[in-house]
């Protein structure tokens, strides 16, 4: 090409899908403050669920430990199950905008190619952020308290919600491949609800057969609600012959360590993906 | 002459079996408005599509501002502003918001953005609107507040497709006054239409494209020229007698007389001299016994033009009911 070119750096292409990830970003969130009732329900739901199984497993305590209380080992479980349910919301969005023509109209601007990706998943994590942090109020009022200090629980609803923000890359690449949000709906819960329910989110793994604890115990869902679970409890004592997940002997340190190399893997391998499909849109 | 703004070379585009585009050559000036012509399914949109980067040619190759369309697709986007057949702004933002986030994704300088939103808010006539929700326009509001979107950031090439499609008559004089101005500016438009008197009335030079090609090039005057002034359709009360009804007409008009047979339609170029040809016509099918059902002269039309070059109506995509065979027989005297 001619000489004319302005050659782009890195450096301006990484400043531009930042730039531009948060221009989409805020046109994402702007649709929370026109549409009232669309926040209003989406934080509704997430709500119902602390309430519900707060409420509905109570008699779950009698597995746990005398000082950890039912509400503070299950909500912890429903941030992160909340957060992955809100991912399915970055594919869902996404579908709706290819729909509308507006993404034809992102891609014949000179605009950063991802950047219509970093802005939905940016919003999705705003949105999840908010959520969790309603949540967190809600389970208040029912009895739930962090017990481990300040820092342990920013870290706790930080994990949650970027197990969402890794999900909604996923969740991206489902939304752009089937095109059609009805589609993308419906298949977003055939993986979710075994996903999140076959995990030590909601219940004590020892109260599953045995085969299912397989499979539970390698789910990393269960590494992270084990993870935000300890952030929100402390050390706990583990009495002999009391079945409670996490299992003794394993750290905090371990844990979290874990817990972000699932997150890392999710992203390393589901943003290039999605990248991809994205540029391959006619 | 200048090196054309536009230029195409063999531009071909399959979707599996369908072949969209079959090697376009096309040649735009800087500065002028050039329509591509058609019915629904004849290319037009893939053809836009490949020249705003959206779309990737199988075959040929194509520039615009100097860009190539593949290989400097990235740079080009900044020199180039498209409006769709469907209105490519967000409902839940302001029309002001919809301009300045376009705006802000051309990487416009930070204090021009919001100046340039204003600007244009202003030249489409939606100041007082501006700070309403797009979602309450009405549908000529919200295609201007598209065709703002594009052309906010003063992109050298503005790519239209269908620009007026659904807009009511008011609606299309406003877009039109507006396609001249812009004109005017030095902004090279490229619009897509499926009407003859738009592309009549707008363009500076038209292609027709028909099935994946282009089938005719030129300026309005000279397409005109070649279908010949006014045309003579008519209609035979028994549909089985058309054939003898146009070897009763041959060279009666400018043309030989061309056939529709499944509609009983028969039509001639009848020049500059329509009112003979009217009365002749009628004299030699009387003579002939053949009852007429109708019979008029119209200036030319989409389908003229279509008759003339391929001596087929536009097809409209899958939705003719016809077998294809019939609606393209061609006869000729």
């Amino acid at each position: 090409m001619s000489t004319t070119t302005p050659q782009i750096t890195i450096g301006m292409r990484m400043r531009w899908t930042l730039a531009d990830g948060l221009v989409i970003m805020r046109r994402n969130l702007l649709k929370f403050v026109r549409i009232p009732a669309l926040f209003v329900f989406s934080i509704v739901q997430p709500i119902m669920f602390v309430l519900l199984f707060v409420f509905v497993f109570n008699g779950l305590g009698g597995l746990l430990p005398p000082d950890v209380s039912y509400v503070n080992f299950l909500i912890p479980g429903i941030f992160v199950q909340t957060a992955i349910f809100g991912s399915t919301q970055t594919g869902i969005g996404l579908s709706e905008d290819l729909n509308s023509g507006i993404i034809d109209r992102f891609r014949s601007l000179p605009m950063a190619r991802s950047g219509v990706l970093v802005g939905r998943t940016l919003s999705d994590f705003v949105r999840n952020l908010v959520v969790v942090l309603l949540m967190t109020g809600v389970g208040y009022l029912v009895g739930f308290s962090f017990q481990a200090g300040l820092l342990s629980a920013i870290m706790a609803i930080l994990l949650a919600v970027f197990v969402g923000y890794a999900f909604s890359w996923v969740s991206a690449l489902i939304g752009l491949a089937i095109k059609d949000s009805e589609s993308v709906q419906a298949a977003s819960f055939t993986w979710i609800f075994p996903l999140t329910f076959i995990s030590s989110a909601l219940v004590p793994l020892q109260s599953m057969t045995p085969w299912l604890q397989t499979i539970a115990r390698n789910n990393p869902v269960t590494v992270w609600s084990n993870t935000v679970r300890l952030l929100t409890i402390g050390t706990v004592s583990y009495p002999n012959g009391i079945p409670f997940m996490p299992p003794a002997g394993e750290s905090l340190a371990g844990l979290l360590v874990k817990s972000f190399l699932w997150v890392g893997l999710i992203l390393v391998v589901f943003v290039p993906l999605a990248v991809r499909q994205y540029r391959k849109l006619t | 002459m200048s090196a054309p703004i536009i230029r195409t070379e063999g531009i071909a585009k399959s979707f599996g079996e369908v072949h969209a585009l079959k090697g376009i050559d096309l040649e735009v000036q800087e500065g002028t408005v050039f329509g591509l012509l058609g019915p629904n399914g004849a290319g037009k949109t893939t053809g836009v599509r490949i020249l705003t980067t959206l779309l990737q040619p199988d075959a040929g190759r194509a520039e615009v501002a100097g860009y190539d369309v593949v290989r400097d697709a990235e740079a080009l986007r900044a020199h180039v502003g498209l409006a769709g057949q469907s209105a490519a702004i967000d409902g839940n933002l302001t029309g002001r918001e919809n301009l300045e986030m376009v705006a802000r994704l051309y990487h416009l300088p930070r204090p021009d953005v919001k100046r340039r939103a204003g600007e244009t808010l202003e030249r489409l006539g939606l100041r007082d609107a501006g700070d309403r929700p797009a979602r309450t326009y009405s549908g000529g509001m919200s295609r201007r507040l598209d065709l703002g979107a594009s052309l906010v950031a003063r992109p050298r090439v503005l790519f239209l497709d269908e620009p007026t499609t659904g807009l009511d008559p008011r609606s299309r004089l406003d877009l039109w006054a507006m396609i001249r101005e812009l004109r005017d500016e030095g902004i090279t438009l490229l619009l897509t239409t499926q009407y003859l008197e738009e592309a009549d009335s707008l363009t500076d030079r038209i292609a027709v494209i028909d099935l994946g090609s282009v089938i005719a090039e030129g300026t309005s005057d000279e397409l005109k020229d070649r279908i010949g002034g006014e045309v003579l359709e008519l209609h035979v009360a028994d549909r089985e007698r058309v054939d003898d009804a146009a070897a009763a007409l041959k060279e009666l008009g400018t043309s030989e007389p061309v056939v529709e047979a499944h509609t009983g339609s028969l039509r001639i170029q009848a020049g500059t001299d329509g009112a003979r040809v009217v009365v002749e016509a009628v004299r030699r099918l009387d003579d002939a016994g053949i009852r007429i059902g109708d019979i008029a002269l119209h200036k030319p039309t989409l389908d003229d033009v279509f008759l003339t070059l391929t001596g087929h109506v536009a097809e409209q995509e899958q939705e003719e009911e016809e077998p294809v065979a019939a609606g393209r027989g061609r006869k000729r005297g």
